[in-house]
């Protein structure tokens, strides 16, 4: 693809994980080495318990693989068995949009608040995060239910307004695990020409974790994991 | 944003129920509080009202409200010739029980000689004793009406003054009556063998009808309450405190007991309180794990998860305090005993509860601070 002499936006190598001990050892992820670039829109694929879950994990910072070496953006965050950042929140809050299976908005707060949230965590004053986060639901055309909760929103509303979160601080990279499973084809098909929208305009890296056949199509490069083992 | 605040107002009805089955639990801590410092001021009246300055009582004896005194009549004008005494006046305490309107009447009957220490200090309603003969004032307490008619032992008493608060240590209304009335009464309700020997003058300490339980002073201005109790001390068969000594002992005699009672009843409230919020908050926090982890995910930190339990401890045990107080003042008139609010225990309260709900959020803190951002994933 494009890009490729620039450096990657998620570069990993010889990561693994596991998790338990002895007999019980599960190897989740066994020497992954995996780069994504700017504008690149790549899917995860694999049957269930394949580890893909879990890289997405690792590369969001959120476990702690077992050795290999990591660099989001440039920087290198992982090496030598174990973080070179000490806060990985904050990291994440500026690097990293998150898309689940299920929207995983708060519960107690609007669509227009649960985007807005990520915005004044990040520092922005309330008006402004307020007037961007509206623009984002404007551009997810989800902005008329701008004042419902998500209990009141139908799946693809609540997983548009998540992914409005996603993108709130402009992350470079965006994890969507099953971002369209919730949802009808029709609507997957939006979703993911939308991601890709990002890809390109915002030039982001977009690793998906996906069952979905109909969609293949949209993306760059698949992945295909298998036993914690990754071919492409 | 204030998380706390949006996730109450998301989970109103729900709250309001937590806030107030706590505002009840801390209602009754203030009532205690209350109950308690109210013992202390009703213990307090009866020896505050006749602003005395020395208390002549029995020899050997902590009179007349901790131990009973008997002294004699004369006692007074022995008193009056003391260097510095200004005024002095006998009175009489004496419980009574009797039934009015078929119900029954506890009152605490304090007799006094007219124009003279020993009298109710203000009265609200109708007028002070002015014939010494069957006439009482008495407290709102008892419920009577002016004009109404109070049978006491064989007695029958016209009620025509009303005082407010008047109460004895144990809380019984106070019915005032002349010196004289109060020493028929105590002859006539005495036991039948004991007045047969009064009356035939055969008492060991020779005592006639003519005794009363205790004499007060009040001195001039420059005199000295320590050096005139110290010379009464000196007569025989005579004891004497201050008007300090006497609300030491009463402090000591009546309330100690229900000051160590009541103090340890609102500890175990307390800590009661303390266990109850931290439950409240630890199933809270529960019922919010897969959001705390969303927190954590989209890079939230600590303060701000933080924050939203504790501020959420605050809010509840404010409001239930709030709730509470409000509860115990509009009810406190209700109360079979006083119960007196002072604005430094509702303070004192209040910080208390306070500190409780920070020491409460810290189980639940613990708990989110322990949630796995993986947790938001699933699947
Ligand atoms: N926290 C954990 N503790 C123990 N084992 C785990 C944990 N998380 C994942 N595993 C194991 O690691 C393996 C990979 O799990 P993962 O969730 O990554 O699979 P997946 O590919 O996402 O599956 P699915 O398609 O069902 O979501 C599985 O065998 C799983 O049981
Ligand atoms: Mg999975």
């Amino acid at each position: 693809m494009n890009n490729k002499n620039t450096h990657p936006l998620v570069h990993i190598s010889g990561i693994n994980k596991y998790f338990g001990e002895g007999d019980s050892r599960v190897d989740a992820l066994r020497d992954i080495d995996l780069d994504v670039y700017a504008g690149q829109v790549v899917a995860l694929l694999g049957p269930s318990g394949s580890g893909k879950t879990t890289l997405l994990n690792v590369i969001g910072c959120i476990q702690e693989p077992d050795g290999g070496h990591m660099a989001l953006d440039g920087d290198v965050v992982y090496d030598n068995g174990k973080w070179l950042r000490s806060d990985l929140r904050a990291l994440r809050l500026e690097k990293i949009g998150f898309i689940f299976q299920f929207h995983n908005l708060l519960p107690f707060l609007n669509a227009l608040d649960n985007v807005s949230l990520v915005l004044e965590l990040a520092g922005h004053d309330k008006a402004l995060a307020r007037k961007r986060a509206m623009e984002l639901l404007l551009y997810l055309e989800v902005d008329h239910r701008s004042q419902s909760y998500p209990a009141k929103l139908s799946g693809g509303e609540a997983q548009r307004v998540a992914i409005a979160r996603a993108l709130a601080n402009h992350p470079k990279i965006i994890l969507a695990d099953e971002p369209t499973a919730a949802l009808d084809s029709e609507r997957a098909g939006i979703v993911m020409d939308l991601l890709r929208k990002v890809a390109v305009e915002q030039k982001a890296a977009i690793l998906a974790v996906t069952h979905d056949e109909k969609i293949f199509d949209r993306f760059d490069h698949i992945f295909h994991l298998r036993d914690g083992k990754l071919d492409e | 944003m204030n998380l706390a605040y949006r996730d109450i107002q998301h989970n109103m009805g729900r709250f309001l129920l937590t806030c107030a089955g706590l505002s009840l639990l801390l209602g009754v801590v203030l009532s205690m509080i209350g109950i308690y410092r109210g013992l202390v001021a009703d213990a307090l009246t009866l020896v505050r009202t006749p602003a005395a300055h020395i208390w002549v009582v029995e020899a050997d004896t902590r009179g007349p409200f901790a131990e009973s005194s008997r002294i004699p009549g004369d006692t007074r004008e022995a008193v009056m010739r003391l260097h510095g005494v200004e005024q002095a006046g006998s009175v009489t305490y004496q419980s009574v029980e009797t039934v009015h309107n078929a119900k029954k009447l506890r009152v605490y009957v304090v007799g006094y000689e007219l124009n003279r220490p020993g009298g109710p200090s203000h009265i609200i309603e109708g007028r002070a004793i002015a014939k010494s003969h069957y006439e009482v004032v008495v407290d709102r307490r008892t419920k009577l009406k002016l004009g109404e008619t109070l049978r006491l032992g064989s007695y029958n008493f016209a009620v025509i003054g009303l005082t407010d608060g008047q109460v004895s240590s144990g809380g019984d209304p106070v019915v005032y009556m002349a010196l004289k009335d109060s020493q028929e009464l105590q002859f006539d309700l005495a036991p039948s063998a004991a007045r047969l020997e009064i009356a035939r003058g055969n008492t060991p300490d020779n005592s006639d009808l003519d005794t009363v339980n205790a004499v007060l002073a009040r001195l001039t201005l420059h005199a000295s309450p320590d050096i005139a109790a110290e010379t009464v001390r000196r007569w025989k068969h005579m004891g004497a405190m201050t008007q300090q000594e006497q609300e030491d002992i009463l402090i000591k005699s009546v309330v100690e007991k229900a000051r160590k009672q009541i103090g340890l009843f609102t500890t175990i409230l307390l800590i009661v309180t303390t266990v109850i919020v931290s439950l409240i908050i630890y199933t809270m926090t529960m019922d919010k794990i897969r959001e705390i982890a969303t927190l954590k995910l989209i890079g939230a930190p600590d303060r701000t998860i933080i924050g939203l339990i504790v501020q959420q401890a605050l809010a509840m045990g404010v409001i239930g305090f709030t709730l509470g107080a409000l509860l115990i003042m509009s009810t406190k008139d209700n109360f079979p005993r006083r119960v007196v609010l002072q604005p430094e225990d509702g303070l004192l309260l209040g910080v208390a509860v306070i500190v409780v709900c920070i020491l409460a959020s810290g189980l639940g803190v613990r708990l989110a601070l322990k949630v796995d951002p993986a947790t938001a994933i699933g699947g």
